[in-house]
């Protein structure tokens, strides 16, 4: 195999974007490792496109400075800087063939045409689609546009790769096939790779890292494990997976745990350096336990809505906390509408957030 | 992959400009090359600036090398540093403002100003208008100044977009800006050159102008008047009536409404006078029909196709298939959705249509006027054939340059007039369809039926639209035939002696010989058309490109800037490029270049409208996946973009190449006995009242046009995105290394 990898780390210093008045980034710093895939994740509008373009080189920052294998590279124009992109519309030049598209990064560069066309069937190769070399990209489905892209990118040897949700013109079904393709192909590669995403379920599939922004900052970075299971507010305890925000009293602390006291039901979770007093309570829909019998817990509530979903049964139960979203498995077991239900929790789905 | 230093090649450029080649203009035109056996070096008309400098007494010209040194101290530091980009910057900037400013200063007798005159003496020396090499150094001063500001991080630093900006800022200051303040400049000047509010506005509250005596006797009113009510007329006209031209084509069930929408065509490739021409072979004294109810009704054939009613005529024939092309995409565009929705809401078809359908034609109908409006005031080649005693501004300007007055500072003043007005429409315009949003076509696909009219509208319609119709082709057939008949109004026997009058050929000692007396001016036509089609094109697509992928401060201003020559009549456009290139420091007049350069200023707003409309539909993503792969801006531009417009370049190019053939009012004023265009050589067959050859001449005009059309939409072509070619699947991976290497 000719094409060879050096993966490139990136690191973002204090950077900011302005359009005009609009605040795009704000004030953001973080370090992505050579060899990881990591992904940009947040609702809509909160600046990770942004984030992605200034990678690239699409964008300048206005303010602060961006590394890319150690070298400083914030004022570099894209055409210069060691890094491709896939697009979320895949970009694909609709006049020229499969094999030009792919071939083109290389002999814009200077490759000699015999070569540059060699790695090109190379490329496509590793996407499994040497043989469509011919086509127009008009005429591949959309998940194979996709790939190309995908070979577009990497046969120019990039020290990070860039998608910018690649998947989101893709149907359901592909979905999961395409990110795992993904995952194994920048794993076997040993790239770098960024990813941009607005669906938490993919970026806990394929990331090695999370980096979870809200409103032009970072809310918080980390594995999936830890932005699950220790999420750092209520942002993204509730972006990350479902979760309950409750108020709650924080009533005495032992060693690294907090007691607590959820509406008379005690619970114990680890402190995370939270004071006593009011705190906040992230509840995952599946650690609520319902219990048939209303009087085995002090906590009670009624069921007011119930949708069966195969696997698990979506419940939204009124009690004095508040309104609840439950997730529960026990599918054999229904609860009607309309009753009144005790409520107990599994530890293992609770963490305590700052407000 | 980017140069180093990519300023250098253009360094070597200007230094050549500067001591290789002619500095001033050669008289013997822009092609020839006289200046390089005749002397070259050595003779002073044609040396190069170093040597004026040295040895023919012309020091200011000496300080240009030091700005062009300065560059070589930038090689010292790296791109990234700041002195780099600094010293660029002086050297492009100093050294164009220095050329600039000893240009304007020191003209054809020595100081261009009595004040320096009376500081520093007398200036023995003189200075002719800028040629070969100024053009070379002048570039190169260009592309040094952008590189600097790409350098100091404009446009995130890239060298092209950075000087094309710079380029195309620079021409339409050159040739729309300062022209234009040369009109204002002489506007305000005295006959012994001072500057005096007093001239101005003697001459511009003259009683020619603004008089009203014709409310009160029976005399005419002032130019302005006759023009402004000329316009309104006319663009009211021609919007009513096309709008009767949309309907029938968009709402009714009329069976010819292919037929209709060819008549989109016709103006395009129709010089304007024709039309004029035309109504005076059917309505003139001579006119068939004016002979014909003479007979009838024993009258005496009357004059009154010579004035406002015979111009408005041949406008509304002339302007009416554009109100109609502006008005049925705002009619098509008018979601069937609103009209449905207004249906189920139980309103009757004529209410749909007045409370729904109406109220969203509004821009569009404003849109039409205004563009009628403009049109009619810009227009010179049918008051000039019709005018008879109804003067207007268009008209008038020529003849204060062209008559026996030469009163350069009257004519000024006129253009300020007419340019007050056609620019104050613009202003309207854009104000109006800037505020307000009626756009109901979205992306989606939309299902429905676009409503039919209600039957009273719709007999209304094709009671104005279908006799219209009929008319237009009648004029149509007059012209074709017009050219075969012996002589208009006396004698209509079949004749081919106008044909061969103008285009006779014959076989002489020396091979073919042009024997017709059209042959040369229909050549230069062809050659300057077919030379500023490309240049308009290209122009006008970069700024698009600049407009729709660029971002940068002043954005906005350098829009206006490109889209103002829209709005300058082509006879204001004339005296202004008289005023301005008649002198050095660019010495144009009587030369094919200024009518090549008039061409692509006056030309070039459609290219960019065209331009943006194509390049708005392609994906910016596109663009940046091209950077990304390491392409530059250039290459990205050459190797994606330019594929994928193809037809709109293909609509440019025929645009301007047509509109090159097609104009007057600018022309006449920048024509000369060796670049006669065909459309004053025409004009002038007119007023000698050669309708015979002039409307045989007309003909074959449009065939030419027609033909042009045809050749380059079939060698630019359609774009290509989907083959037809077979896709084997396997295997082919040999077949396509040995196609592609
Ligand atoms: N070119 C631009 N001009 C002006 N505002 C922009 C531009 N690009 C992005 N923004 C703004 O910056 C913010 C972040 O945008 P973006 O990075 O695209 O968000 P995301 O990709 O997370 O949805 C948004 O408010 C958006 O409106
Ligand atoms: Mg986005």
């Amino acid at each position: 195999m000719s094409l060879d990898y050096k993966a490139g780390s990136v690191v973002f210093n204090k950077v900011s974007k302005r359009f005009g008045q609009v605040s795009a980034i704000d004030n953001v710093s973080f370090t992505i490792e050579a060899g990881q895939l990591v992904t940009l994740l947040g609702p809509s509008g909160c600046g990770k496109t942004t984030t992605l373009r200034m990678i690239a080189g699409l964008e300048h920052p206005t303010e602060g400075q961006i590394l890319i294998g150690d070298k400083d590279v914030t004022r570099l124009p894209a055409t210069d800087r060691d890094v491709s992109m896939v697009f979320q519309s895949y970009a694909l030049f609709p006049h020229m063939s499969v094999a030009e598209n792919v071939a083109y990064g290389l002999m814009v560069s200077g490759t000699a045409k015999a070569e540059a066309i060699d790695k090109a069937l190379e490329g496509l190769q590793l996407v499994g689609l040497a043989e469509y070399g011919n086509r127009l990209p008009s005429e591949l489905s959309g998940g194979q546009q996709q790939r190309v892209a995908v070979a577009r990118a990497l046969v120019l040897e990039p020290e990070v790769l860039l998608l910018d949700e690649p998947l989101s013109n893709l149907d359901a079904k592909l979905r999961r096939y395409v990110r795992e393709e993904i995952r194994d192909l920048q794993q076997q590669l040993g790239l770098t790779a960024v990813y941009v995403t607005h669906d938490q379920e993919e970026a806990l599939a394929v990331s090695d890292q999370i980096i979870v922004m809200n409103k032009s900052v970072i809310a918080q970075q980390g594995t999936p494990r830890e932005l699950y299971e220790q999420p750092v507010s209520a942002f993204v305890a509730d972006f990350i997976g479902d979760a309950n925000l409750i108020k709650a009293e924080l009533q005495s602390r032992e060693g690294d745990f907090a007691r607590i006291d959820v509406g008379g039901v005690n619970v114990q979770v680890p402190h995370r350096e939270q004071q006593s007093g009011a705190v906040t309570l992230a509840v995952r829909p599946d650690a609520v336990i319902l219990h048939a019998d209303p009087e085995v817990t002090a906590l009670t509530g009624q069921v007011t809505h119930a949708s069966y979903l195969g696997n698990q049964i979506q419940y939204t139960v009124d009690s004095e906390l508040g309104e609840l979203f439950v997730i529960d498995y026990r599918v054999d077991q229904p609860v009607a509408r309309g009753s009144s239900v005790a409520l107990d929790f599994n530890n293992r789905g609770l963490a305590l957030v700052a407000a | 992959m980017s140069v180093k230093h990519p300023f250098v090649p253009w360094l070597i450029v200007a230094w050549a400009g500067y001591l290789l080649l002619p500095w001033y203009v050669q008289e013997d035109g822009f092609w020839s090359m006289v200046w390089l056996f005749d002397g070259y070096l050595a003779d002073e008309y044609y040396t190069s600036a170093v040597f004026h400098g040295l040895q023919y007494d012309r020091p200011w010209l000496l300080p240009i090398a030091l700005f062009l040194a300065l560059p070589f101290m930038a090689l010292r530091y790296p791109r990234q540093h700041p002195n780099y980009a600094r010293i660029l910057i002086l050297a492009g900037a100093g050294g164009l403002g220095w050329l600039a400013v000893q240009g304007l200063l020191i003209g054809i007798s020595g100081w261009e100003f009595t004040a320096f005159e009376s500081t520093f003496g007398v200036l023995d020396q003189r200075q002719y208008g800028l040629g070969y090499g100024a053009l070379l150094t002048a570039a190169g001063f260009l592309v040094i100044l952008t590189s600097g500001l790409a350098a100091a991080g404009v446009m995130k630093g890239d060298v092209f977009v950075t000087s094309a900006i710079g380029t195309v800022i620079l021409l339409v200051t050159l040739f729309v800006f300062y022209p234009v303040s040369q009109i204002l400049v002489s506007a305000f000047q005295t006959e012994e050159g001072y500057l005096s509010a007093g001239a101005f506005a003697e001459s511009f509250t003259s009683s020619k102008i603004w008089g009203l005596a014709c409310l009160s006797d029976g005399r005419s009113c002032g130019v302005a008047w006759n023009s402004l009510f000329l316009a309104t007329l006319t663009g009211l006209s021609t919007t009513l009536l096309g709008l009767a031209f949309a309907l029938v084509v968009t709402r009714t069930g009329f069976r010819y409404k292919k037929s209709l929408r060819l008549l989109t065509v016709l103006p395009i490739v129709t010089p304007p006078f024709v039309i004029g021409l035309a109504l005076i072979l059917l309505f003139g004294r001579s006119g068939v029909v004016t002979q014909f109810t003479a007979d009838l009704l024993g009258l005496e054939p009357g004059r009154w196709l010579y004035g406002l009613p015979g111009v408005w005529l041949a406008q509304l024939l002339a302007f009416t298939p554009i109100a109609f092309l502006v008005l049925i995409g705002v009619v098509e565009g008018i979601s069937p959705a609103m009209e449905e929705a207004s249906q189920t809401l139980r309103g009757s078809r004529w209410q749909t249509f007045r409370h729904v359908s109406l109220p969203l034609m509004r821009p569009g109908l404003a849109n039409a006027f205004l563009i009628g409006f403009i049109e009619s005031m810009a227009d010179f080649g049918n008051p000039m054939v019709l005018g008879g005693n109804f003067e207007v501004l268009s008209t008038e300007i020529f003849f204060a340059i062209v008559g026996a007055q030469n009163d350069q500072g009257r004519a000024a003043v006129l253009a300020i007039v007419l340019l007050f007005f056609t620019l104050s429409a613009f202003f309207i315009q854009r104000k109006w369809l800037g505020k307000k949003s009626y756009t109901t076509v979205s992306g989606k696909a939309e299902s429905g039926l676009p409503m039919q009219v209600n039957p009273a509208l719709k007999w209304l319609s094709y009671g104005t639209a279908v006799p219209w119709a009929l008319f237009t082709i009648v004029i149509y057939g007059m012209v074709m035939f017009g050219g075969f008949v012996a002589n208009w109004g006396y004698d209509h026997s079949f004749t081919l002696k106008h044909y061969s009058d103008a285009f006779a050929l014959s076989w002489g000692e020396f091979g073919l010989v042009w024997e017709g007396q059209a042959w040369d001016s229909l050549w230069t036509t062809l050659g300057i058309s077919a030379l500023s089609a490309p240049l308009t094109a290209a122009v006008g697509l970069l700024t698009a490109y600049l407009l729709v992928r660029q971002n940068f401060a002043g954005k906005n201003l350098f829009e206006f800037g490109t889209m103002l020559s829209f709005a300058i009549p082509g006879t204001v456009i004339g005296v202004s490029y008289i005023l301005a290139f008649n002198v050095p420091p660019l010495e144009l007049t009587g030369t094919g270049v200024i009518l090549v350069i008039c061409f692509i200023f006056r030309n070039m707003p459609v290219g960019v409208r065209g331009g943006i409309a194509a390049m708005s539909q392609l994906d910016k993503s596109l663009d940046e996946a091209s950077l990304t792969l390491g392409a530059n801006s250039f290459t990205t531009l050459r190797k994606v973009v330019i594929p994928l417009l193809r037809p709109a370049i293909t609509a440019a190019l025929v645009y301007s190449f047509v509109r090159a053939i097609t104009s007057v009012s600018a022309v006449i004023f920048l024509v000369s006995a060796e670049h006669n265009m065909a459309t004053s050589y025409i004009i002038g067959l007119v007023e000698n009242g050669d309708y015979g050859i002039a409307i045989a001449y007309c003909s074959v005009l449009i065939l030419v046009m027609l033909g042009a059309i045809a050749a380059i939409q079939f060698s630019v072509g359609e774009r290509k995105l989907r083959s037809a070619r077979t896709v084997k699947a396997k295997n082919n991976n040999k077949r396509l290394k040995e196609q592609l290497v």
